[in-house]
């Protein structure tokens, strides 16, 4: 496989933050990677590195082998990046700032790309209109549209779903994942956990301006959270041989540690040779929320 | 050229046609006024060349002053607004380079610059003749001249956090070096000392090889003129590169 996104001891300081300090990082092509961290961990800072906004103080990045400051014009054409300020050119249209953009980036007669954009942001209706007369979710989607425009192989969205309403975040993954479905590579920053853990395959956490977690988001959910099987009894009783299981019990409930989903039908089978019936089960698992909040307050040990 | 430099040309001139009104007419309207004010206070007063009505004497130096001003406040207006606003990040996230970037912003600003000179020009013949006695130098110093301030405003655009220092820019540097070019007045009618200061002034170059297109009599030899104004604006293109390349102010 190729690397998507390759970082090597990536550091910057600015004058008064020491905002990343020596990332290391590969995302191949593909991937469905979520990038995630408390304000202030370092997150923008790395993008806008990738994107050539800020130079990096030290180490390198490149996009698909190409390095960001050495071989920017070539970096830049395969990168495509959402920005999380809400910025737009109150001068232009929608359909104007979109064939604007084309043209940046060497492309003329756009607008068959750019129709379809449109209509699968549900923008098909604004495109005559002035981007300043667009309320805050519709500029949010003009800037993914501008970010699409030249069909980057590897897209990067910084919080793109921040102050965004239920349907555009629905039809943006929808859109997002289809385009993930046809090989190019996603990179996400978001507040919300729950879409990473819906959509990405991978993540990494930072604190700090360092990665102090990364690995796939199962491995992460199964490593930072344990599953708990909850279990009503008649009678309300458990098996010797369970009792090693045993990590809680809440009123009449009994809380067992469950590590893999497996051990469930041994548990039942136990159950059911002793004669106890199960009136009510359930099974949870940390989120990965949790996980996060467990890793931003533990901090590293698990990279 | 490339699709990215023409786009991104293209985009900055149609920024100020939108709103042309602002960006072009009211420059010409201004410039007119200097022109009825001036000549009405002293036409009778003032012969400054064998020959040539003050009314028309004033004429190339409004054009010019007010092309060069026009050609200051398109580029440097534009890249504060759109540092500002935040959408400057539409140019520097494509893989234009800074030489493209820079020559987007420069062509852009020289056309501002044309249009208007143009305004007041073809205004300004509804109140007086003019010759044009050697288009050509008039060319060569619009365009020497047009790309030293359109250089000064995208780098004062660039060094500009906000609204507010652009304007000190314009205030404390702009208009006093044209005001103070020659515009109004033929320097010899100046004492020796000042007469020597405008001589440090380089608008006043700019100013009086202009007006020797069209009159073919300049208060100093148009060659001296052009030795001075075209070393400036090749400098000041050099230093805008320099910023651009550097990321100043654009990539932290």
């Amino acid at each position: 496989m190729t690397v998507a996104v390759r970082l090597r001891g990536l550091e910057k300081r600015f004058p008064k933050v020491h905002a990343l300090r020596g990332v290391d990082l590969d995302i191949q092509e593909g991937e469905f990677f979520a990038l995630l961290g408390p304000n202030g961990a370092g997150k923008t800072t790395l993008i806008s590195i990738l994107a050539g906004l800020t130079r990096p103080t030290a180490g390198s990045a490149q996009v698909l082998g190409h390095d960001v400051v050495g071989d920017y014009r070539e970096a830049r054409r395969r990168l495509g990046v959402v920005p999380q300020e809400l910025v737009y050119d109150p001068f232009f249209t929608v359909r104007e700032t979109l064939r604007f953009q084309s043209g940046y980036f060497g492309i003329r007669h756009n607008d068959a790309w750019i129709d379809e954009l449109l209509a699968n942001l549900g923008l098909s209706d604004k495109a005559d209109t002035y981007t300043r007369q667009l309320s805050g979710g519709m500029k949010r989607r003009v800037l993914v549209a501008q970010a699409l425009v030249h069909k980057p192989p590897v897209i990067v969205l910084d919080e793109p779903t921040a102050g965004v309403d239920v349907e555009l975040r629905q039809s943006l993954w929808t859109f997002i994942r289809r385009l993930n479905g046809e090989g190019h590579t996603i990179v996400l920053t978001t507040h919300y956990l729950e879409e990473a853990e819906s959509l990405c395959a991978r993540v990494a956490m930072l604190k700090e301006g360092r990665i102090i977690a990364l690995d796939s988001t199962a491995n992460l959910l199964r490593a930072g959270g344990e599953r708990r099987l909850s279990l009503d009894l008649v009678p309300p009783a458990l098996p010797a041989s369970l009792a090693a299981r045993l990590t809680g019990r809440a009123g009449e409930r009994f809380i067992l540690d469950l590590p893999e989903f497996a051990d469930l039908e041994g548990i039942l089978a136990t159950l059911r040779e002793a004669g106890i019936t199960v009136r009510d089960m359930s099974v949870s698992q940390a989120d990965l929320e949790e996980v996060f909040l467990r890793f931003m307050r533990d901090g590293e040990g698990w990279a | 050229m490339s699709v990215g430099f023409r786009t991104l040309l293209y985009k900055e001139i149609l920024r100020f046609v939108k709103v042309l009104v602002q960006t072009v007419g009211a420059p010409v309207l201004t410039a007119l006024l200097y022109l009825l004010i001036f000549s009405h206070a002293l036409a009778e007063h003032v012969q400054v060349y064998p020959g040539v009505h003050y009314t028309a004497f004033l004429m190339p130096g409004l054009i010019l002053m007010t092309a060069l001003q026009n050609a200051f406040a398109n580029a440097s207006s534009s890249l504060i607004q759109s540092k500002v606003t935040g959408n400057i990040v539409f140019v520097l996230l494509p893989p234009l380079s800074y030489l493209e970037f820079f020559l987007a912003y420069l062509i852009a600003a020289l056309v501002r610059g044309f249009t208007v000179g143009l305004g007041v020009l073809l205004v300004g013949l509804l109140f007086a003749d003019l010759e044009l006695r050697h288009p050509m130098w008039i060319l060569a110093f619009a365009l020497a001249s047009g790309a030293v301030f359109s250089c000064v405003g995208i780098m004062a655009g660039i060094w500009a956090n906000q609204y507010d220092n652009l304007a000190a820019v314009q205030n404390f540097i702009v208009m006093p070096l044209t005001f103070l070019s020659g515009v109004f007045y033929s320097i010899h009618s100046l004492s020796p000392f000042w007469q020597s200061v405008s001589h440090l002034n380089p608008v006043f170059y700019m100013i009086d090889g202009f007006r020797y297109g069209f009159f073919g009599q300049a208060d100093v030899d148009p060659w001296l003129g052009l030795a001075v104004v075209t070393p400036c604006a090749l400098l000041l293109s050099g230093f805008a590169l320099m910023m651009l390349k550097s990321g100043y102010k654009l990539r932290h």
